[in-house]
C-alpha cells in the first residue's frame, strides 16, 4: 500500500486498465500530446500510441458521439471532458443516447463507456468553469454517476466504471487532485452504488460526497474533542444512490446533515433529505438540514468565491444548530 | 358522551378498516391522541381524538370494515366503561347518523353546547363550533418513543425550536413516570438494556405457560412494550459479530461451599444461589480483566469504570436484566439480598430505569431448568454475556482413577469487535479457577 495522490491514482488506473484490456481507449481534448489539462494522461500517448489515446478537436458532442458508436461496436472508450462545464455541449449525446440506447433497442446493445470530468469551484475559474453539475446527470436513469472522495476510491471506482457495461460518469473534483491517501496495491474494484462510512459515530450523521467528505471528516474530528460523536457517510455513488446505508446511519443517530458542493435547490441534498424522510422518519429528532453552495453563479473574486462555497465553519454551524434543537448534551 | 365515527380520510373513501386500536377501554383520551389506525382505500392513517375523556367502548374489532360515518368507539366521562366492547358486527347495528352535520364526511363530534350545526355543511374533519385540535409540535422520534410508552404528548412540554417535543423531553417524561408509580404496563425505555439474552430467560421463576387455545384455533398475542423493545434490542444485537467460548467448571467445591454457607447461616437469613456466587466470581474476574468489562462505542471501545453485573430475569411478559452495581465491591450476602429484591420488583414491573441500565456484563443462568449448556445473545453494548448451565454429574479420570464430579458448563458469547479469542479465554480461565477455589469468591 502506497500513499499517492488522487491524480496519480487516476493515472495509474487508466494505465493498468489499458494494459489489461486492449479495447480500452482514451478520447478527448489535449489528452495526448499535451498530456491532459490536469496531467492525468501523462505518458499514455507515448506508451499506447495515437490509436488508443485520441486527441480530438474542440467538439464535445462529436467525440462523445464517436465514443458511443465505438462502445456499441465493442470498444471501451474513456472520454475526458476538460471540465464538466464543457460536457453541456455533449448533453444530447450523453442523456439521449448513451443513457437510453440499451433500453430503447431492447438490450441489443450496451454502452460500456466512461466519462471522466473534473468539476467544482474554489480555483478562481469564475462562474462558467466552476460548476457542480452532478445532479444533472444523477437525475437520468441509464447513467451511473460516481464521485470518489479519496485516492483509493478514485482507483477502485474508476476501475469499476471502465469494466461496467453501462455508461458511467466519474466526477473528479479539482480541489482533490493533489490530495494524498493510502491506495491498496493490486486490483481494486468498488461496487458502484455502495456508500462508505469513513467515520462511525452515534450522535449525528453527515451525509456527503467528493470534496465534502474531507470537510466532514475534519469537522467530525473537531466535534469529537467536545464529546460529540459524528458519523460520516460518503455517498461515493450518486446514481445508484445507496439509500440503505445512510438511512441506517440516521436510524442510529436520529440527526442528519447533508453537505454538498452543488446548489441547494433540487440538489443532491434534496434527494438525500427526501430519502431519509422516507426511510427513517420515525427516527428523526430534528429536520434534516442541508449545507450547500450559495445559489449564485460562482464569483471570480477569491474571497467571494470562498464565501459562497460550503466549508467546515458552515457545516459546524448547522451541526451545532441541530444539536441544540434536540437538546444534545443538556 | 361522544361517538367516534369512521372518518372520511380520502375523497374516494367509502369504507375503512380499523386495522389496529392503539388505545384500550378505560384509557384517558386527550385531544390529538391517536385512537386507531385506519386502512383506507389508499393508505393507513391515524385516527385522532377530538375530545377529552375516557375511552368507554370500542365497538369494532381490529380488522373489521366499517362504512364511513358509523360509530366505532365511544368517549365519555368514564362511567360507561363497563359496557361490553368490540363485538363483531356491532358497528353496522349503529345506524347511520341522522343529523346532517353528523353525515359521512364529518368526524366532528356534536358539540354539546354550541349552536345547531348548519345543515349540509360539508365540514372537513372538524365542525366550526368545535375547537380545532391543538397542534403539538413533536419530532417523529419523540412521537415514536411516546407511542411505545403510551405517553400522552400533550402532557409533555417541548423544549425544541418553537416548543417542539424532542427525544430528550419524552425520555425525561418516561423516567419521571417510571420513577413514580407511573404506567405499570410500561417497561424500560428504548435503548435500555432491558432485553438481553434471547435464549436466556434466567434466574428465579419459570416463565408462565398459557393454556392451549380451545378448539384448535390460533390466538394472536399482541406484544407489550417490553416484548417489543426486547425484540428490537435482540435484532440489534444480531448485527454484533460474536464468537462463543465454553469452559467446564469442576463445581464440587463450589456446591459444597454454597451448601455449607447456607446451612451455617440459615439462622441469619442468608441463602445464596449459584447465580449469586457467579455474580460475585464474575465481578472479581472482571476486575482482573478490564478488557472484558468494556462496551462497544461505535467508533471506540469504552473501558468501563465500574463493574456492574446484570442478571437476566424471565418475566411472564418478557425479559429484563436488573443490574447489581459495583458487584466487585459487595459481599456475596449483599449481592444475594440485592438480587432477590431486584428480581422480585422486576416481576412486579417496578424497576426504576437506573436499576436495569448501565450494566457492564450479563449473566444468564438456565441451570435450574436442567439446561446443560447454551449460548446467550449479547446485551449491547456490553462486550460479553455468560450463559450458565446446570451442574451435572460426569465421569472424570483423576490420577488414572475413574471418578465423578459435578460439572457446570459456562459459555461466554463475546463481541469480537471488543475482544479477541485469547483475551476472552484468559478471562474464562480465571473465572473458572475462581469458581473452583470458592474461597477466592469471598475474599
Amino acid at each position: 500500500m502506497a500513499e499517492i495522490s488522487y491524480r496519480q491514482a487516476l493515472h495509474d488506473t487508466l494505465r493498468s486498465e489499458m494494459q489489461r484490456d486492449e479495447n480500452v481507449f482514451l478520447i478527448g481534448e489535449e489528452i495526448g500530446i499535451f498530456e491532459g489539462s490536469y496531467k492525468i494522461t501523462a505518458g499514455l500517448l507515448a506508451e499506447f500510441g495515437p490509436m488508443r489515446v485520441r486527441d480530438t478537436p474542440i467538439a464535445e458532442e462529436g467525440f462523445a458521439g464517436v465514443a458511443i458508436g465505438a462502445a456499441m461496436l465493442g470498444l471501451r472508450p474513456v472520454v475526458e471532458f476538460m471540465t464538466i462545464n464543457f460536457s453541456l455541449l455533449a448533453l444530447d449525446q450523453i442523456v439521449n443516447h448513451a443513457a437510453k440506447i440499451h433500453a430503447m433497442f431492447g438490450g441489443q446493445s450496451s454502452i460500456p463507456m466512461v466519462i471522466r470530468t473534473p468539476g467544482g469551484g474554489g480555483q478562481q475559474l469564475a462562474a462558467t468553469h466552476s460548476q457542480n453539475l452532478e445532479v444533472w446527470y444523477a437525475h437520468v436513469p441509464g447513467l451511473k454517476v460516481v464521485a470518489p472522495s479519496n485516492p483509493a476510491d478514485a482507483k477502485s471506482l474508476l476501475t469499476a466504471a471502465i469494466r461496467d457495461d453501462d455508461p458511467v460518469l466519474v466526477l473528479e473534483n479539482l480541489s482533490l487532485y493533489n490530495t494524498k491517501g493510502e491506495v491498496p496495491d493490486g486490483e481494486q474494484l468498488a461496487e458502484i452504488g455502495t456508500a462508505a462510512v469513513p467515520r462511525e459515530g452515534n450522535d449525528l450523521t453527515v451525509i456527503t460526497y467528493s470534496r465534502g467528505v474531507r470537510i466532514a471528516l475534519e469537522v467530525a474530528a473537531e466535534f469529537a474533542k467536545d464529546g460529540v460523536s459524528i458519523e460520516v457517510v460518503d455517498l461515493r455513488s450518486l446514481r445508484p444512490l445507496d439509500r440503505r446505508t445512510f438511512c441506517e446511519s440516521v436510524r442510529k443517530t436520529s440527526r442528519a446533515v447533508v453537505l454538498e458542493d452543488d446548489w441547494l435547490s433540487y440538489g443532491i441534498g434534496a434527494e438525500v433529505a427526501a430519502s431519509v424522510q422516507e426511510g427513517a422518519f420515525d427516527y428523526l429528532d430534528a429536520p434534516v438540514r442541508r449545507v450547500a453552495a450559495a445559489e449564485i453563479p460562482l464569483p471570480y473574486s477569491k474571497p467571494l468565491e470562498l464565501a459562497s462555497l460550503p466549508d467546515g465553519a458552515a457545516l459546524s454551524k448547522v451541526i451545532r444548530e441541530v444539536l441544540d434543537a434536540t437538546r444534545f448534551g443538556r | 358522551m361522544t361517538d367516534v365515527m369512521m372518518p372520511r380520510l380520502s375523497d374516494t373513501m367509502e369504507e375503512g378498516v380499523v386495522s389496529r386500536w392503539l388505545m384500550k377501554v378505560g384509557d384517558r383520551v386527550h385531544k390529538g391522541d391517536v385512537l386507531a389506525e385506519i386502512d383506507t382505500d389508499k393508505t393507513t392513517m391515524d385516527l385522532e381524538a377530538y375530545e377529552e375523556g375516557v375511552l368507554e367502548q370500542l365497538l369494532v374489532p381490529e380488522g373489521e370494515t366499517v362504512k364511513i360515518g358509523l360509530r366505532i368507539a365511544v368517549i365519555g366521562d368514564g362511567s360507561g366503561t363497563a359496557a361490553p366492547a368490540a363485538e363483531p358486527g356491532t358497528a353496522p347495528a349503529a345506524e347511520p347518523r341522522p343529523s346532517p352535520a353528523e353525515a359521512p364526511g364529518s368526524l366532528a363530534p356534536p358539540a354539546p353546547a354550541g349552536p345547531p350545526p348548519v345543515p349540509g355543511a360539508g365540514v372537513p374533519r372538524s365542525g366550526p363550533e368545535s375547537e380545532p385540535p391543538e397542534r403539538v409540535l413533536r419530532s417523529p422520534l419523540a412521537r415514536r418513543i411516546a407511542r411505545e410508552h403510551h405517553l400522552d404528548l400533550a402532557a409533555i412540554k417541548g423544549t425544541g425550536p418553537g416548543g417542539r417535543i424532542v427525544r430528550a423531553d419524552v425520555e425525561d417524561a418516561v423516567h419521571a413516570a417510571e420513577g413514580t408509580e407511573g404506567h405499570p404496563a410500561e417497561q424500560p425505555p428504548s435503548g435500555a438494556p432491558a432485553a438481553a439474552a434471547a435464549s436466556a430467560p434466567a434466574a428465579v421463576t419459570a416463565p408462565a405457560t398459557a393454556p392451549m387455545p380451545a378448539g384448535g384455533t390460533d390466538v394472536e398475542l399482541p406484544l407489550n412494550a417490553n416484548q417489543r423493545i426486547t425484540a428490537e434490542r435482540l435484532s440489534e444485537s444480531a448485527a454484533v459479530p460474536t464468537f462463543c467460548l465454553t469452559a467446564v467448571v469442576d463445581a464440587d467445591r463450589l456446591l459444597a461451599f454454597r451448601a455449607e454457607i447456607n446451612q451455617r447461616l440459615a439462622g441469619a437469613g442468608v441463602k445464596l444461589s449459584v447465580t449469586d456466587l457467579l455474580v460475585r466470581a464474575s465481578a472479581v474476574a472482571l476486575r482482573l480483566h478490564p478488557e472484558v468489562n468494556s462496551s462497544w462505542g461505535g467508533n471506540k471501545i469504552i473501558r468501563r469504570g465500574g463493574v456492574h453485573v446484570g442478571i437476566a430475569v424471565a418475566l411472564e411478559t418478557g425479559l429484563i436484566v436488573p443490574v447489581i452495581r459495583d458487584a466487585d465491591r459487595k459481599s456475596v450476602g449483599q449481592i444475594a439480598a440485592e438480587a432477590k429484591e431486584l428480581a422480585t420488583r422486576a416481576r412486579e414491573g417496578k424497576l426504576a430505569p437506573a436499576e436495569f441500565k448501565g450494566g457492564t456484563f450479563t449473566i444468564s443462568n438456565l441451570g435450574m431448568f436442567g439446561i446443560d449448556n447454551f449460548t446467550a445473545i449479547i446485551n449491547p453494548p456490553e462486550a460479553a454475556i455468560l450463559a450458565v448451565g446446570s451442574a451435572v454429574q460426569e465421569a472424570v479420570v483423576r490420577d488414572g482413577q475413574l471418578g465423578t464430579r459435578s460439572a457446570i458448563k459456562l459459555t461466554m458469547t463475546v463481541d469480537h469487535r471488543v475482544l479477541n479469542g485469547a483475551s476472552g479465554a484468559a478471562f474464562l480461565r480465571d473465572l473458572t479457577s475462581i469458581l473452583e477455589e470458592p474461597l477466592r469468591i469471598v475474599v
